[in-house]
């Protein structure tokens, strides 16, 4: 297990990725694998950086884990800002057209359907969203 | 994210080299909002684009409306991961992908 704790802001959106990266890359990741896990990265990156702590600022802790049998990264994002789970929120309509497209709540559900398994919990007053890919 | 621009005529192509996420999608919504007047064709070539992000599809979006009321817009050589998430948004349905 594998910890980063920085500043949740969106231009450490890069070193996390780095991070993770030089992580997957060990493991021998493939590239599409790894490449959908950097998107689920600034989604839930993003989200963290600019509500967490608003209209404050504060720390993310991003914990990597790797699996063994079936292979697969664990990474769980953790801050102590506001409550909030980001699953509890419906789905967007995908069918509508460009003039009545909303884009809230599309980062999330990018991350739903491109990693394996996705987990929220407010534990010891910290939220922590956990991903699971498998590779 | 760099971005290779080019004009002809009222065509303009803008080939996107990197990655189109939350850090570099203002520069892309710069890029297109002091460039696409009188634009009647755009294309936007992502073949070394390596991933996109919700917000790079929030920049995408405001663009294919404004090209809708003034030309067409069309994206090349996307790849896999980049047309997974083009699919699972139903932005395939929203943009015209070549």
């Amino acid at each position: 297990m594998k910890e980063l704790t920085v500043e949740a802001t969106v231009a450490n959106i890069d070193t996390v990725t780095d991070f993770i990266n030089a992580e997957l890359e060990a493991m021998d990741c493939p590239i599409k694998a790894q490449m959908q896990i950097d998107v689920a990265i600034d989604e839930i990156m993003s989200n963290i950086a600019n509500y967490a702590y608003a209209p404050g600022t504060g720390s993310v802790t991003v914990r990597f884990e790797a699996e063994q049998e079936p292979r697969a990264a664990v990474i769980s994002f953790i801050d102590s800002g506001t409550p909030y789970d980001p699953l509890a929120a419906d789905d967007p309509d995908t069918t509508l057209s460009a003039e009545d497209r909303q884009i809230g709540g599309l980062g999330v559900f990018v991350v739903k359907k491109t990693m394996d398994e996705v987990g929220y919990e407010f534990k010891g007053y910290r939220n922590i969203f956990r991903i699971k890919k498998l590779i | 994210m760099t971005i290779n621009k080019s004009m002809v005529g009222n065509e303009l192509t803008l080939a996107l080299e990197g990655r189109l996420d939350t850090v570099t999608s203002p520069q892309l919504d710069e890029e297109l909002k002091s460039s696409l007047d009188g634009v009647t064709s755009l294309i936007l070539d992502f073949e070394k684009l390596e991933y996109i992000s919700s917000a790079g599809l929030r920049v995408l979006l405001s663009t294919q409306k404004k090209m809708n009321s003034q030309g067409s817009m069309k994206i090349l050589n996307t790849n896999e991961v980049v047309m997974q998430i083009f699919e699972v948004t139903g932005f395939s349905d929203i943009l015209t992908i070549e």
